[in-house]
């Protein structure tokens, strides 16, 4: 009953606050949405240059909106590539489709590829319609000068992007809300109520919860039908993992904000709480770091989230594959709850 | 005699400073007590300990004869913090209902009490307008009508007319006095302000976390020989500072 009128009050100083509900719900958008551009940043037409093809060919990917260069021989590939700031070479060698991409961008770089092997799919396939010899284009030998072919920064990146963006606003606002209590001293003045400890924590939960709730939906149908991610798993599992996520986020906030006696220190407490979670969550790869690194990587609710989303939206595995995962989410979470009724006493011994 | 409260020989301290040394005190059900005292004598940690917000390191407190610290103590306790604590995005009467039902309480009832409560401080017509819209001496009021929401027998108020005028200052006092003479309360007040303090039946002075003397406000005059509550405050300061001068 008292934690009903908890929930109620939260929502009502929520709706109240109209700016943090735009922040809460349209600035994961607005980030996620730049990223997305900056790494999807091919909307140039890329320049490709072509030895031994066929002029149909040629044709049909002038169509497809590549800027052909025609040479009749190239000697050096990668020296031509790099003179002629040309994005990819194909060339037609000894019935040899060979592609060389500079792939400096890898986003671009694979969306050209994809291009190419549909152009030439379709090209082939309209050469076997007119009845004459395929030739073999079905497997076009790639080669890169940078990188290689496993590079695709924001398909990787993506699900963790949604996690941590999820994490990011979920912590910053419950921890300031409850923070809020603090400083204006209601939270003494809850205290010389009947209210327990655990009502209140269980009240900010539920309250705060709901709005993370409905953000992670956001975030996520937004990313997945509107960002066009990759998404192999089921869109069910993704907002699974994020809700986990946002509770594991809403507890920590409301625990460090324990630790702060302003807005300003619950701000600071980014750069220790949540920055480091970004570097662990997978963004760059863990394996080759030393092992008490690694170690630290295992501490953070980040690391298996991220694991957990990446599992699902890029791999394609069941809940059942990353069951490991949310359950360390969970065990983060109610940990996280428990220190929080603990910490309360600060203000009531009972 | 009933006594309300009873404290017996209470430290506190926060950190190397003891603010609270060795206090006994018995608070009569039925009256209104009064503690006087300069800013930081520990007025306020001694009334935290009543409500039990806070633990003493020594000593004892009990309220209605349970002990505190007690959760179910404080559905008959009133509280009311030195500073306002209110939701302030929320309206006055929305605060109103909010800390009432934290205590148990029917809805009609609640309806009734913080009907009472707000026309008690002269809130009714301000009781839809948002808490930070109120002047300071509004927040002061909205928080003494919380403060009795729950119509509870024993009422603790933290410097209770601070930023009240002269004119509400008696209106409230005049109900302090109705709610002890006719719904025998107990009610304890710390203030600053002398001509309360002689309203009190009872009062004791606290300084440097001592009680230097209590009594009735003539026995007190009669014992700083002092014909207002101006001179027994500075004189009873002036005799605790040779005190420890002397010691």
């Amino acid at each position: 009953m008292r934690t009903a009128a908890l929930i109620k009050r939260i929502f009502q100083e929520m709706f109240r606050d109209k700016r943090t509900l735009a922040l809460l719900f349209i600035a994961p958008l607005l980030i996620l949405s730049l990223m997305y551009l900056l790494f999807n940043s091919d909307k140039v037409q890329p320049n490709l240059g072509v030895t031994g093809a066929d002029h149909q060919l040629v044709k049909a990917l002038e169509k497809a909106d590549i800027h052909t260069v025609h040479y009749k021989r190239i000697t050096n590939t990668e020296k031509t590539i790099k003179d002629d700031d040309l994005d990819a070479v194909l060339q037609y060698k000894d019935s040899q489709w060979k592609l060389t991409l500079q792939n400096d961008d890898p986003t671009a770089a694979k969306a050209l590829q994809m291009k190419l092997h549909q152009t030439v799919s379709q090209f082939q396939s309209a050469l076997m319609n007119n009845d004459k010899a395929a030739r073999p284009m079905e497997d076009i030998k790639t080669g890169y000068i940078y990188g290689n072919r496993n590079t695709d920064f924001f398909d990787v990146l993506s699900p963790t992007l949604v996690g941590f963006f999820v994490f990011f606003f979920v912590f910053l606002i419950s921890g300031i809300g409850l923070l809020k209590e603090r400083t204006s001293g209601t939270l003494e003045r809850l205290m010389s109520t009947p209210i327990r400890r655990w009502e209140i924590v269980t009240a900010y939960l539920v309250g705060f919860g709901t709005f993370a709730v409905i953000q992670t939906i956001i975030v996520v149908l937004y990313a997945i039908n509107i960002l066009d991610m990759v998404l192999a798993g089921s869109i069910w599992n993704v907002i699974i993992i994020n809700l986990l996520l946002a509770l594991v986020a809403l507890s920590l906030g409301i625990l460090l904000s324990s630790f702060a006696a302003s807005e300003f220190q619950m701000v600071q407490f980014i750069p220790i709480a949540v920055v480091p979670q970004i570097f662990f969550s997978g963004i760059i790869p863990l394996d080759g770091l030393a092992d008490w690194l690694q170690a630290v990587a295992k501490v953070m609710p980040l690391y298996y989230a991220a694991d957990a989303l990446k599992g699902i939206m890029y791999k394609g595995m069941e809940l059942s594959d990353i069951s490991c995962d949310l359950i360390a989410l969970l065990i983060f979470a109610s940990f996280f709850t428990i220190l929080n009724v603990f910490a309360l006493k600060k203000y009531r011994k009972l | 005699m009933d006594y309300s409260v009873e404290i017996e020989s209470v430290s506190k301290s926060f950190g190397k400073k003891a603010v609270l040394k060795e206090i006994s005190l018995n608070i009569e059900e039925g009256k209104i007590y009064g503690f006087i005292g300069p800013s930081g004598s520990g007025k306020t940690t001694l009334v935290k300990l009543m409500v039990g917000m806070d633990d003493p390191d020594n000593g004892t407190v009990h309220v209605f004869k349970e002990k505190v610290p007690n959760l179910g103590l404080l559905q008959h306790i009133g509280y009311m913090a030195q500073s306002d604590a209110l939701y302030l995005s929320l309206t006055g009467k929305e605060n109103l209902k909010f800390f009432a039902s934290l205590y148990k309480m029917p809805k009609s009832e609640a309806a009734e009490r913080i009907a009472y409560a707000a026309d008690l401080v002269q809130l009714t017509a301000d009781l839809n307008k948002r808490v930070s819209a109120y002047s300071g001496g509004m927040k002061r009021r909205l928080s003494l009508a919380i403060a009795l929401i729950q119509n509870p027998r024993l009422l603790i108020l933290d410097e209770p007319t601070v930023g009240i005028d002269p004119e509400l200052r008696l209106n409230i006092w005049n109900e302090l006095l109705r709610l002890k003479n006719e719904e025998g309360k107990t009610i304890i007040v710390t203030t600053h302000v002398m001509d309360e303090a002689e309203r009190c039946d009872l009062i004791a002075m606290i300084r440097d976390g001592r009680i230097l003397a209590n009594g009735t406000p003539d026995e007190l005059k009669e014992l700083y020989q002092a014909d207002n509550f101006d001179e027994v405050f500075l004189n009873a300061g002036r005799k605790s500072h040779e005190n420890s001068r002397s010691n």
